[in-house]
């Protein structure tokens, strides 16, 4: 070591010089057959648990799901049944009935699910305007809506396909010959309402044309009002969703038998998608969902599996790290 | 010493590491470059062989002081017979300017022996010698031309009026020119000997000349040098009709030191699988004894030196043949065999038989090409690289800048004939040993990192691509994104690119370990760490990762819970915790920067998450703060890392326990059995298409440092030219053939 060297020594150890010498103190860590099998039990014993306990709450979730849009059209009709749902003459109504199988408690929530639905299709999720249905008529911008943006020259609030295409199955529930109550209110996020969906927009030449989508709104109540198309708006990443229809907010004992006078209006026949209509109780984790709960146990217990393999491995054939004597040139 | 690379060019350093050529200038990048004088043999006495230092040797001295008039003007040639110019100081110290380091010492050993060569004015010479001051008038100066390979001045005495002419020279210029009857054969003892020390020899002589003789010869020089047809030639012819019938006085031998760490760099890289060539401008003796004294070849009978010369197309091409069969006889016997090239030969052969000389560049591991131009270093750098190798040039001076700048990666020294050639480089450094660490260390860990870098950014990328792909098949193949915008141009910029930015900081092994196993660099020369199978490997766990995230996103995320917006995050925060993992996993060293880039990233996804959730305007308004509310958010988090993370490491985990690279063998050495001690000293391991070779290839550390001459050409050092295109040397390959052997190294299997 020369004197530069020790006159450099202070400097060399300083934290910045330490970096561009690229000689920071470092950790190195060996995958040893300890860390490794300790390391996949902990995630078994881990996730088995934690798998057992979402499966308990998934399962603590009563569900009932009743598929209506065949059931619906009578029998005469279901040759065509697109011409059936166009043709407004003939009346719509249906009913259905279902015994609860289990005790819910409230607040059940009521969803409407649509089958084989394309709402993230990207030309669907485009037609829109976040500006019109914020700030109303005035603003520009709604070209985005294509290909329902106007009508008779003059703009539609709200444009767009999404809300062009608005659910307009509609429900009442009877137990016991007594109307039960739905609340519709507070089914859409507080946030798309106070800062999605504007205070004095309010609908405009909506659903005039030759072509009606879906359900119309009324024209009196502004937008951050509209619920259902609030809730619509909100579209869905996957071909097969649920949304909120409302809340019962009373309990459903066993044996009740709920009956549904729905009105069906929503045509999915033309596209082959399907309705089903569902009561949902509730758990800290969501709905009924069996997949984390059954994905956390295999989860588990493969890593298990894997610990007891490495352990075998580890014994029927130890390995000295030291052992540098097999390297070729040694 | 404090140890600085300069790097000029920063694309090139991950080239470092799979460097299988090096071409080595020899002088000032094998050598210190700085002469010192060591021994002499005046009229047949030898000075300085006890004590290995003339300067010292009692003797010397004694006669000297003595005045005895052999030396003396053996002494006066020394100090006059050069282009050196005496610079006086203020306090009456001497130093002297001179533009060859030979002449710099020999002035400088003069001054010691009490000749110093004290003053210069116009003509006028100024030699204090023993207290009295002799002064010498310059007449004409002869200058240096490497075909004369002397030079000459004709000086007169400003005292007595003699003319005479005073010569140094190499040997083969000066003896064969002595005055007829002159007993020359201890001279030629003399030169034998220095040169199998390793010792630069000139040869002094002197000539007194008549009046009448001087002008004539003076009239006939002045017309040479203003001819303007054939000038170079008529000087030379010129020179020529005064520079005979020599006294010769003695010859000096010069040292030229070989650097510190020169043999060992060279035996270390050697090891890595780096082969050698040397090309100098130097005689072939002196290049040879240099080549031997730092490991460059092996001393007889390890070692082979194979011989290629002639002075026409078919000496030349017999020679080669020759040289060819018996490397390819001998390919498999563990022996260094090396070939040796001249320039003249070596313009034939690339003219003319290139295809041979390139077959033999690939069976040799070492070659000496001696007197060789710039240019000619420049073609052999090209001949390699159009083999597909890849080469490292290193040299010092001005000769050097083509090779440097033709060659792969170019690296000058700094050293004392200026800067010429580190400015063309690519990299400069202060030493040759230096090498060593530029390649070992900042090579091989550049080759890594760039290797982990660009294949890790291939994987993020593709992770992000495959799940869009993936998307499209459940969004009727429309082309949406499940991503917004803001995630996509914030994924590749923020969230993807900084742990791995830090990975600058990852060494896989420790500078100590690759220094003991230098081995280890040769797997990086075939790209063993990014090739298309390591690509592979990294385009399945892309594949991989992106099922992993799209199946659990879109299955725990399903039917009210499976708004765009927020299925969209799950996504992406699950690639993001996916991307942490990975990093830290393939990881070498963790230093803190390491920990807060990996974690610290993951924080800040975060960060940026729930600015971008408190913006109304924005398209995720609120999404991240109800998702990170919602426990079954955290529990598809986890479940992401496990799944993805949990096969990668129980794969890592087998390969690195059951069937560990070589890396991955000395990574648990080092950090479990302490220091390695274990010095690996055999070559590289052949590669598999030369199986049948069954002994290992050995080459021992050699245990002595001191240059053991044995014989490794038939002719004696001296009397290279007497070999010159006699086809002489056929018997010595003959009967030296069995034992040679090339390296199957050289052999690309990729």
């Amino acid at each position: 070591m020369t004197d530069t060297d020790r006159g450099t020594q202070r400097d060399r150890h300083s934290a910045f010089s330490l970096f561009t010498q690229q000689s920071l103190p470092a950790c190195k860590p060996v995958l040893t057959p300890e860390w490794v099998i300790m390391t996949f039990l902990f995630i078994g014993f881990i996730f088995i648990p934690v798998g057992l306990v979402t499966l308990r709450a998934s399962h603590s979730v009563v569900e009932i799901v009743e598929r209506y849009d065949i059931g619906c059209v009578p029998e005469p009709f279901r040759i065509d049944k697109v011409s059936y749902i166009q043709d407004d003459s003939i009346p719509k109504n249906c009913s259905l009935s279902f015994k609860v199988p289990k005790y819910m408690k409230a607040p059940i929530y009521i969803y409407y699910q649509l089958d084989n639905y394309y709402q993230n299709h990207r030309r669907y999720v485009k037609s829109r305007s976040d500006k019109q249905l914020l700030h109303g008529q005035n603003e520009h911008g709604i070209s985005s809506c294509q290909p329902v943006e106007v009508n008779n020259d003059r703009p539609i609030i709200p444009c767009g396909l999404i809300a062009w295409s608005l659910f307009n199955d509609t429900f009442t529930f009877i137990r016991n010959r007594a109307e039960l109550k739905v609340n519709r209110k507070n089914i859409a996020w507080k946030s798309d309402r106070g800062h999605k969906f504007g205070k004095n927009v309010y609908p405009f030449n909506f659903q005039n044309g030759t072509l009606i989508g879906g359900g119309k709104l009324n024209p009196t109540i502004p937008l951050s009002d509209q619920e259902d198309l609030i809730v619509w708006m909100r579209t869905s990443a996957l071909p097969s969703f649920r949304k909120l229809y409302g809340r019962i907010e009373k309990d459903l004992d066993v044996d009740d038998v709920v009956v549904v006078h729905l009105m069906n209006n929503y045509n999915t026949y033309s596209f082959g998608g399907k309705k089903k209509l569902v009561l949902s109780t509730t758990s800290w984790l969501g709905g009924k969902n069996d997949f984390l709960g059954l994905a956390y146990v295999f989860i588990g217990s493969s890593s298990v599996t894997i610990a007891v393999v490495f352990t075998l491995l580890h014994l029927l054939s130890p390995r000295h790290y030291e052992d540098t004597s097999y390297l070729p040139w040694n | 010493m404090k140890l600085v690379f300069l790097p000029m060019q920063q694309t090139i350093s991950e080239d470092l590491g799979q460097v299988e050529y090096i071409m080595t200038d020899k002088t000032g990048t094998l050598t210190e470059n700085r002469m010192i004088f060591r021994r002499c043999c005046i009229s047949g006495v030898f000075y300085g062989n006890e004590s290995g230092d003339a300067l010292k040797d009692m003797k010397l001295l004694n006669a000297v002081a003595g005045g005895s008039p052999d030396v003396v003007q053996f002494l006066t040639v020394m100090a006059i017979c050069n282009t050196v110019v005496p610079i006086k100081s203020k306090t009456g110290a001497i130093s002297y300017k001179a533009q060859s380091q030979d002449e710099d010492a020999l002035v400088n050993a003069a001054a010691q022996l009490h000749m110093v060569y004290a003053n210069k004015n116009a003509n006028i010479l100024e030699i204090r010698f023993n207290g009295s001051v002799i002064k010498y008038e310059v007449l004409e100066i002869l200058e240096f031309t490497s075909d004369r390979k002397r030079m000459s001045v004709v000086v007169k005495d400003c005292q007595t009026g003699k003319i005479v002419l005073l010569s140094k020279g190499a040997d083969e210029a000066i003896l064969p020119y002595a005055f007829v009857g002159q007993q020359t054969r201890t001279f030629i003892e003399a030169v034998e000997q220095y040169a199998q020390l390793g010792l630069r020899t000139l040869c002094l002589a002197c000539r007194e000349l008549r009046e009448d003789e001087y002008q004539e010869w003076s009239l006939m020089f002045k017309e040479a040098s203003s001819t303007l047809v054939d000038r170079e030639w008529r000087i030379a012819e010129a020179c020529q009709r005064l520079e005979h019938d020599f006294e010769v006085l003695g010859v000096t031998a010069i040292e030229d030191r070989l650097q510190d760490g020169v043999p060992e760099t060279i035996e270390t890289l050697r090891k890595a699988g780096i082969n050698f060539w040397m090309l100098t401008g130097d005689k072939q003796n002196t290049a040879i004894q240099i080549a031997l004294s730092c490991n460059f070849i092996s001393p007889e009978p390890k070692g082979q030196l194979l011989l290629i010369d002639g002075k026409t197309e078919d000496e030349v091409c017999r020679s080669l043949e020759r040289v060819l069969l018996t490397m390819r006889i001998t390919s498999s016997e563990p022996k260094d065999v090396a070939f040796v090239v001249d320039g003249w030969a070596l313009e034939i052969a690339l003219k003319h038989y290139r295809k041979a000389f390139t077959e033999l560049a690939i069976l040799s591991r070492t070659a000496i090409c001696c007197r060789v131009t710039p240019s000619q270093k420049a073609q052999l750098v090209e001949l390699l690289k159009s083999c597909d190798y890849r080469t490292l040039a290193i040299g010092d001076g001005g000769n050097d800048v083509r090779m440097i700048q033709q060659a792969d990666i170019g690296v000058g020294i700094s050293g004392r004939e200026g800067l010429q050639a580190a400015r063309a480089a690519d990299y400069s450094i202060g030493k040759f040993r230096f090498l060593k660490r530029l390649i070992l260390v900042h090579g091989r860990y550049s080759y890594n990192r760039t290797a982990f870098l660009s294949q890790y950014s291939f994987y993020k990328s593709l992770v992000i691509c495959f799940i869009q792909i993936f998307f499209s098949f459940i969004s009727g193949v429309s082309g949406t994104s499940l991503f917004n915008s803001v995630s996509l141009m914030a994924y590749n910029v923020f969230y993807t690119s900084v742990p791995v930015l830090v990975s600058v900081l990852d060494k896989d092994l420790s500078e100590g370990t690759i220094m003991q196993h230098p081995q280890i660099l040769f797997y990086c020369q075939a790209g063993r760490l990014l090739n298309p199978s390591t690509f592979a490997g990294w385009f399945g766990r892309s594949l991989f990762h992106a099922i992993v995230v799209f199946v659990i996103s879109i299955h725990a995320y399903a039917y009210e819970k499976s708004e765009m917006e927020e299925l969209s995050m799950v996504a992406l925060s699950g690639c993001i915790w996916l991307q942490a993992f990975v990093v830290a996993l393939e990881t070498n060293s963790f230093t803190i920067l390491q920990h807060l880039a990996i974690w610290g990233n993951l924080v800040a996804f975060y960060v940026i998450n729930w600015i971008f959730s408190a913006i109304p305007a924005s398209g995720m308004y609120t999404i991240m703060f109800r998702l990170c509310r919602q426990p079954s958010y955290w529990i598809t988090m986890s479940l992401i890392v496990a799944a993805g993370m949990g096969p990668v490491l129980a794969l890592k985990y087998f390969r690195y326990t059951y069937r560990p690279s070589k890396i991955n063998t000395l990574q648990q050495a080092e950090r479990m059995g302490g220091p390695i001690l274990t010095l690996g000293n055999i070559e590289p391991h052949p590669r598999p298409m030369e199986k049948e070779v069954v002994s290992p290839l050995q080459i021992s550390q050699p245990k002595n440092r001191n240059p053991v001459y044995e014989p490794l050409l038939s002719d004696s050092p001296n009397s290279s030219r007497r070999s010159l295109g006699s086809g002489a040397p056929f018997d010595f390959f003959q009967s030296q053939s069995r034992l040679s052997s090339s390296y199957s190294r050289n052999c690309k299997d990729n």
